[in-house]
This record gives structure tokens, sequence and C-alpha cells, in this order.
């Protein structure tokens, strides 16, 4: 192509097509994203290094809700620490709960009474539906469907009814105590789950409708964020992560705790690794875990009246009736209220099934009514390392629900 | 040296007999106590021949008072033959540093980078050994035994 006059250059691109095709040598951009952004629930800060909307680096930033929960619970004693974990996940703070209780139970070698298993059983998989409405409608939010997210809090709301009646409080509930629960289902709870149930499955029925084969959802969810079975095992990343990569591997099934083995309910497993596989793992999860309540209230209507506390002196809280007119029971209410327990000298770890995978408690005790270490494995901080490399090389979009699906609770990550 | 019934401990004490110090299967958990010193070897062989390929958790305890004085503890899960093993070395207060097993399970990059933050053991080899849940400039290792709990320290703001 030639101008009048000018001069033409050997060099110059032959076509200006070529200009797009050309390297034009820029430099990358680092984004900051974060640690508060109205596109993640949760308190994190990315450090993205982008060439043009590729992510080329992503640096994870955590820790801006450490609030030091291992120091604070070593300097309080084994009973003080139960409301710490209530604001470990605060989507399912029951989960977390029932985790350090047993985990005290594992060193004191108690076993807790058959009733209180069921109800520890019920208020685990209340609090799991709870936690993964909240992951698959906060993901919807954040991928601007509005609808499908009131659809799963109207479900949440229900759930937390259910926990408001059964614990008194429906965020941190501080139901589960060392040797059994705070105290027996009220009355009502029976009926009222029984017609709470049909309505949950209902509402997820809707949310099935309106959001499972949206084209703009799959489009955004599929084969974003994919990480393969061995890249899971390698990161140690568990719960519906691992599973959405194809590996059965659930705590309640591997090695069952409480009275898991009694239950039927399958795993859900998906193939590809990627965030529909995890979306659809976790919406299978919760039709499993009604089905685990639904045969818990069968189960606890069969059994009738019992103790949801174990009968013994080191951990059992003395009834008020008794401690306001005998001077023994007055004692040990003292002694239980500003000691607590003297757990016997060693190490435990143990694991159960969290909504977001293994959450495990290693707990160190010298014999005295503190505790020397009090360590919490926390899935989310686990399953959040792999993330830079399952985005490396993937557009900034896909980002945001792949943040969703690992479900990175500020409060039980940073600890 | 006794194994518990664990297949773990017996094939450890078999053939890495010199760096097992301790074993003990208190409540159920099998554990064995290592030389510092062999802990990636201790490691490699758990992983490559005895098939515990994830590494769950690692921490630490700090038992201030006692020769050494850290504890790095390692929980390792086999997902194939679904059993667990704890291992265990002792780390001076000194020298606060063992070697890094990154290179043999990803998931200790993190972990590691905890365990540095908060009780200041350094671990040789890492790639990336920076504080995770404190800030750079938080002076001191809040989870030592000797960090007053009530210590105040201002906070600042993440480096760019």
């Amino acid at each position: 192509m030639t101008h009048g006059g000018l001069p033409t250059f050997p060099d110059a691109p032959a076509a200006l097509d070529d200009d797009f095709e050309r390297d034009l040598h820029t430099e990358h951009q680092v984004l900051n994203m974060g640690p508060s952004h109205p596109a993640t629930h949760g308190t994190v800060k990315f450090l993205i290094e982008l060439d043009g909307e590729t992510i080329v680096n992503l640096d994870i930033q955590v820790g801006y809700l450490h609030r030091g929960f291992e120091k604070e619970c070593e300097s309080g004693t084994w009973y003080q620490a139960i409301p710490y974990t209530d604001r470990l996940n605060y989507n399912s703070a029951i989960l977390a709960n029932t985790g350090y209780c047993m985990a005290v139970e594992k060193l004191l070698g108690i076993e807790t009474p058959e009733h209180c298993q069921w109800l520890r059983v019920i208020a685990c998989e209340l609090s799991r539906i709870a936690d993964h409405l909240t992951r698959c409608g906060a993901a919807c939010l954040e991928l601007a469907a509005m609808t499908p997210f009131l659809y799963g809090i109207e479900a949440r709301e229900l759930i937390w009814d259910l926990l408001e009646m059964l614990c008194g409080a429906r965020v941190t509930s501080n139901y589960i105590r060392i040797g059994g629960v705070k105290h027996e289902m009220p009355r009502d709870f029976q009926p009222t789950a029984k017609s709470f149930i049909p309505k949950i499955r209902t509402l997820l029925t809707d949310f099935d409708k309106v959001i499972t084969s949206n084209r703009i959802f799959v489009d955004r969810l599929k084969d974003t964020g994919v990480i393969s079975k061995e890249d899971c095992i390698r990161y140690a990343v568990t719960g519906p992560i691992l599973r959405s990569a194809g590996v059965g591997i659930d705590v309640r099934k591997t090695e069952p705790y409480l009275v898991y083995d009694q239950l039927d309910f399958d795993i859900p497993i998906g193939e590809v690794g990627d965030n529909y596989d995890r979306y659809l793992v976790c919406v299978e999860e919760m039709h499993q875990s009604l089905r685990i309540v639904e045969q818990c209230l069968a189960r606890l209507r069969k059994l009738g009246p019992g103790p949801v506390n174990i009968d013994d002196p080191r951990v059992r809280w003395p009834a008020k009736g008794r401690v306001f007119n005998r001077m023994e029971e007055l004692i040990q209410q003292f002694k239980s209220v500003t000691e607590g327990p003297l757990v016997p000298a060693g190490e435990c770890y143990l694991a159960i099934e969290s909504a977001n995978g293994e959450l495990g408690f290693y707990l160190v005790s010298d014999g005295s009514a503190v505790p020397v270490k009090v360590r919490c494995r926390p899935p989310s901080f686990i399953n959040l390392a792999p993330m830079g490399g399952m985005l490396k090389g993937a557009m900034l979009a896909d980002l945001i629900p792949t943040f969703d699906f690992i479900n990175m609770i500020g409060g039980e990550c940073d600890r | 040296m006794e194994d518990f019934g664990s297949p773990a401990l017996r094939r450890l004490i078999d053939e890495l007999s010199d760096a097992v110090l301790e074993t003990h299967a208190d409540f159920g958990d099998a554990t064995a106590l290592v030389d510092p010193q062999r802990i990636e070897a201790v490691l490699r062989f758990l992983r490559d021949e005895a098939d515990f390929d994830m590494l769950t958790d690692l921490t630490a305890v700090d038992y201030l008072g006692q020769t050494p004085r850290f504890e790095v503890v390692y929980h390792l899960y086999g997902t194939e033959t679904n059993q667990r093993v704890r291992i265990k070395a002792r780390v001076a207060e000194e020298a606060a540093e063992i070697a890094s097993a990154v290179r043999l399970y990803a998931s200790a990059n993190w972990m590691e980078r905890e365990v540095f933050d908060l009780y200041g053991i350094r671990f040789d080899g890492h790639p990336d050994l920076r504080r995770i849940l404190l800030y750079e400039d938080f002076e001191g290792y809040p989870l030592r035994k000797d960090y007053p709990k009530e210590r105040r320290q201002p906070l600042v703001g993440p480096r760019n």
C-alpha cells in the first residue's frame, strides 16, 4: 500500500490486520482484588497478575480474620473453647462444635448416649444443608443471578428456624457439649421438622429449575477451576471438591463416627472436577442430608425419651434443681464452671466431615484443665491453597465461581 | 519397638529402624517420633512405599521448658488404604529448623508457612517461606508459649 509522495518502509507490515497480531510488548497488570470485594463472600485479598484478562499469576493473601483461635483456646478451660469453635465456620457452626467435643471425648475415653448421637447427627446435617445453601446461593448472586439466591436463603431460613428450636440460636449455636448436647429437643421439634422438610425439598427443586440448566450459569461454571484427582490428593483437598474430581472419600463413610454407619445415604461424586461438578455434588449432598435427618427423626421417635448427656461426674453438669438444694451438687457445679474437666494427658486427632471437607482437631493435654494445644485442621485453608495453580491461564471472570465453590470461610481459614 | 498393630509403624520400624525413636498408639492413633534429620526420608518412604499419599495436617506444638522445645507434627492419610499415621519430630529452640516437605506433598506449602508464621520454625527448602496469617511487620511468634496473650502490636497494612 503506498500513499502519494510518502516513502514506503521495507519493514512496515503488509496489512493493517497484522498490527493486531504483533506482540505489543505490553506489561502485565497487577490487580488488587479484596480484601473486601462485593463478589467474594469472604475477606481475602488476591494479587492478580494479568495479561489482558488472562491470569498469569495469582497470590492469595489470607489472614484478615485471624483472631488467635488456638492461642485463646490454650488459655481457657476445655469447655471455654466450644464457643470459639462456633465461630470457625459460621455457616455450619455445629459441625466444628461436634468435631471439637468428639476429640475431647476421645481423650476422656467416653462414649455419648445413643440419644445424643442421633441429635448430633440431625444438628450436623441441618448445618451442612445451611452451608451448602449459602455456598450455592451466594455463588448465584455473585454470578449476577439474584432469584436463586433468594430461594436458597428462604430454605436456609427454614433450616435456621429448626436450629433455633433445637439450640436456641440461629448461627453460633453452641449446642454440643463434652459428653452430650445442651438439652433434649423441644417437644414441637418433630412435627415442625416434618412439615419443614417437604418445604425445603420444594425450594431445592425450585432452585434447581431456575439455575441448574441456565445457559449463563452453566457457561461460567463448566470447565472452569478444574482440578485433577491427583492434584487434589497432593494438596490434601477434601470435601465436595475432592468428590467432584471423582474420589469418593467422605469421613462419614470411610471412618464412620456417631451413628453414620447405621444410616442409609449416598456419596455423590463428579467426573471432571470443575465448578459445575462441585455445584451438582453440593446440591445432591443437600438431598442426602435431608434423607439422613428424616431417618434420625424416625429413629428418635422409635427410641422415645432418653438421656442426652453422659452420666460421668467429670463432664456432667448437675441438674439446676439439685444444685440449689444439695451441697454435693453445688460443689460439683462450682468445679465444673470454674475449672471444667481434667482431661487425661496425651494427644489425639479426630476428623469429621464438615461441609467443606475433613475438619480435624488435634488436641494435646498435659492432664490439666487447660489444653496445651488445640489445633483445628481447617478445610477452608487447605482447599484454598491450590487455587492459584487452578486459575493459572484462566480468565479473570473464572476466579469468581472458583472462589465461590471452594467456599473459603474466613473464620475457619484464618482462625 | 512395638508397632501396636499398625502396618505403617511395623514397616517404618523394619525399614527405617535408625530413624524411628519412639512409637505409641494412645487413643488409637498410631504415632512415631522420628529423628528430625531423617524426616524427609521417613516421609518419602511413607509416601512411596506405604501409600500415604495425603499429608492431611502439619502443625507444631511448643513444649516450653523441655529440650528440644518444639515438636513438628505430621498427620498422613492413605486414600487407597484408609489408614492414618502421625509422625512427629522434635526441633530445638536455638536452631528451629527442619527439612521442608513441600517437595513430597504440595499441601505442606501453606501449612509450613503457617507454622513458620506462628511458631517461628523454619523449613529448609521451602520455596516461599513468608508469613501467611499475620503481616510482615509483626514481631514475634504468637503461638509460642512465652508470647503473652495480652501483648498488642500496631496493625500495619500489608506491603505490596
